[in-house]
């Protein structure tokens, strides 16, 4: 098998493409690249099928060494990289000989990049899927769930150097400094709630250390919450939930698939790539969305 | 107030959420297996995912093709074609192993203090009652179970276990499960079921599914290894 060698496996490298669909009824949550959008431009650079497994790289680390000749591409967060000793850009593809080392060094706004390999990642899919979710213990390069290991061969096909191509400077990420304001698309609970929701969307909150691929946990002035007795339900990407302390916990791409707290509506999945570029200390504000404007926005994104 | 059934929410964008009644029963399961079932061959490709669960069934769907009122009205028009008499699809019946014993339910013990009865009689209890499997998530292959005989049950350990091991029975309040893998929990546990409860890579990846009926059945210990239970998840491994 040939491809890539990873010789530092960096922070935490998961293979990713865009997910596991259609087996949440056995409990199994749909994993995939949390920034969508970076994905998705790291495959269209490399002329690569829209669902072909790339790394993903969580701040950074990641050395690798080649060895075979073909064209790589890189997005999502500003991050240093090179290949043997030359600095190189992100938004681009590259062309690779065996041999050649591509090493990354920290992010510097964001958190999380794409390398796709032309041809795609190979690995056996799990559900119709290579998505590494640690949690459930499925899928990546060993199908068990666990991140790149020092060692670890990145398998994929030897290719042509074509045309480089770049990414527009105008479409790539923006990373949020100030208070990041996320569309939520009302539903669920929320009416049963009122008070509550009102009170979220008036309170600015901060991400806390504690959050993950599973969900972010949001720290601010507690929403006081009533009793109450729910029986578990299904669990949309991007759910906000209210837990009993008044505390929300927004569900992202590894969330359990069930689940009895009260729901106040979803993250808008445009808004959800932008969750994926923010680190623990971001500061978050919510604006209501009505599934109106919701699917009207989604109607002129659409390819 | 009174709430209409079926009542139908908004969930996210591309996402809604049906709810059947106010509380669990056979019909809400029955209708739930029926809409779950019509609705993946209305839909089709457009139709990404299902949660069934319950009370209610989240029906995930592709945005670009279908408006929320335009699923709505799909889901209205699947319900009003279920009829009790011309139930799609029975629940099957499913029977699963079990080897209680104190070794192999190291709660059975609380839950007899609790309840004022013998070890025996917790068994008994709930082996004899029929199950319906109401909802699959929190790892793959989990089922949750209700509801158990009120006598036996029992709320949530206060600090949970870090290491449950695979095929733990256990139970919390009124349900019943089995752990399809080590992990932690906080559910009492009363026994080990010997039969694999998820596989990846082999069909059916789990014996049961959402709407089929369970019961358990007492084994001996000889019986628990002969049917492939480990030694390992007897001794020792739950802390």
């Amino acid at each position: 098998m040939m491809g890539f060698e990873v010789i530092n496996p960096g922070m935490h490298c998961l293979l990713q493409d865009k997910g596991r669909v259609g087996y949440h009824s056995l409990g199994i949550t749909s994993g995939g690249a949390f920034d969508q959008y970076s994905f998705g431009w790291a495959n269209r650079l490399c002329l690569n099928d829209d669902n072909a497994g790339c790394i993903e790289i969580l701040i950074g680390g990641l050395i690798i060494e080649s060895q075979v000749s073909t064209q790589i591409a890189i997005t999502g967060a500003d991050i240093p990289i090179k290949i043997n000793d030359s600095t190189v850009e992100n938004w681009c593809t590259h062309n690779i000989q065996p041999g050649d080392k591509i090493s990354f060094g920290y992010a510097t706004a964001g958190c999380r990049s794409y390398l796709a390999i032309a041809g795609g990642i190979q690995a056996p899919l799990i559900f119709n899927s290579l998505s590494t979710v640690v949690r459930e213990g499925l899928g990546g390069l060993t199908q068990l769930g666990t991140p790149l290991e020092k060692g670890d061969i990145l398998t994929c096909s030897s290719n042509s150097h074509s045309t480089q191509r770049s990414v527009p400077a105008k479409y790539h990420c923006e990373f949020d400094t100030d208070i990041a304001e996320i569309r939520i698309v009302t539903g669920y609970q929320y009416e049963q709630f009122s008070q509550q929701t009102k009170q979220f969307f008036a309170t600015d909150y901060v991400i806390s250390p504690n959050s993950d691929r599973m969900g972010y946990r949001l720290e601010g002035p507690a929403i006081e919450m009533p009793r109450c007795e729910m029986l578990s339900e299904g669990i949309s990407l991007g759910a906000v939930q209210l837990t009993a302390d008044g505390m929300p916990i927004i569900l992202l791409c590894d969330r359990q698939t069930i689940g009895g707290y009260p729901k106040l509506g979803s993250v808008f999945s445009l808004d959800i790539a932008r969750l994926a570029q923010m680190m623990p200390g971001q500061k978050l504000c919510f604006k209501p969305l009505s599934i109106d404007q919701a699917q009207h926005l989604l109607q002129k994104s659409a390819p | 107030m009174s709430i209409e059934y079926p009542k139908i929410v908004i969930a996210s964008e591309n996402s809604s959420i049906v709810y059947f009644s106010e509380r669990p029963c056979d019909r809400t399961s029955d209708q739930i297996s029926f809409t779950a079932n019509t609705l993946k061959d209305r839909l089709g490709l457009d139709l990404i995912d299902l949660i069934p669960s319950y009370h209610s069934l989240l029906v995930i769907y592709n945005p670009q093709r279908f408006g929320y009122q335009k699923i709505e009205q799909e889901i209205r028009d699947t319900i009003a074609q279920w009829t009790a008499s011309n139930q799609s699809r029975k629940g099957r019946k499913v029977e699963l192993p079990v080897y209680y014993n104190p070794e192999s339910g190291p709660d059975l013990q609380s839950i007899a203090d609790h309840s004022d009865l013998s070890i025996d009689e917790v068994i008994e209890l709930h082996q004899q009652t029929e199950y319906t499997v109401y909802a699959m998530g929190f790892a793959p292959g989990f089922a949750y179970l209700g509801e158990v005989d009120e006598r036996i049950a029992m709320p949530r350990l206060a600090t949970p276990r870090h290491n449950v091991p695979q095929g733990a029975v256990a139970i919390a309040d009124r349900q019943t499960a089995i752990y399809p893998s080590q992990s932690p929990g906080g559910w009492n546990l009363i026994g080990l079921c010997p039969i694999s409860l998820f596989n990846a890579d082999k069909q059916p990846h789990s014996p049961m599914q959402v709407g089929d009926k369970l019961r358990f059945k007492s084994i001996s210990r000889d019986e628990f290894m002969q049917l492939g239970g480990s030694e390992q998840s007897l001794l020792g491994e739950i802390t």
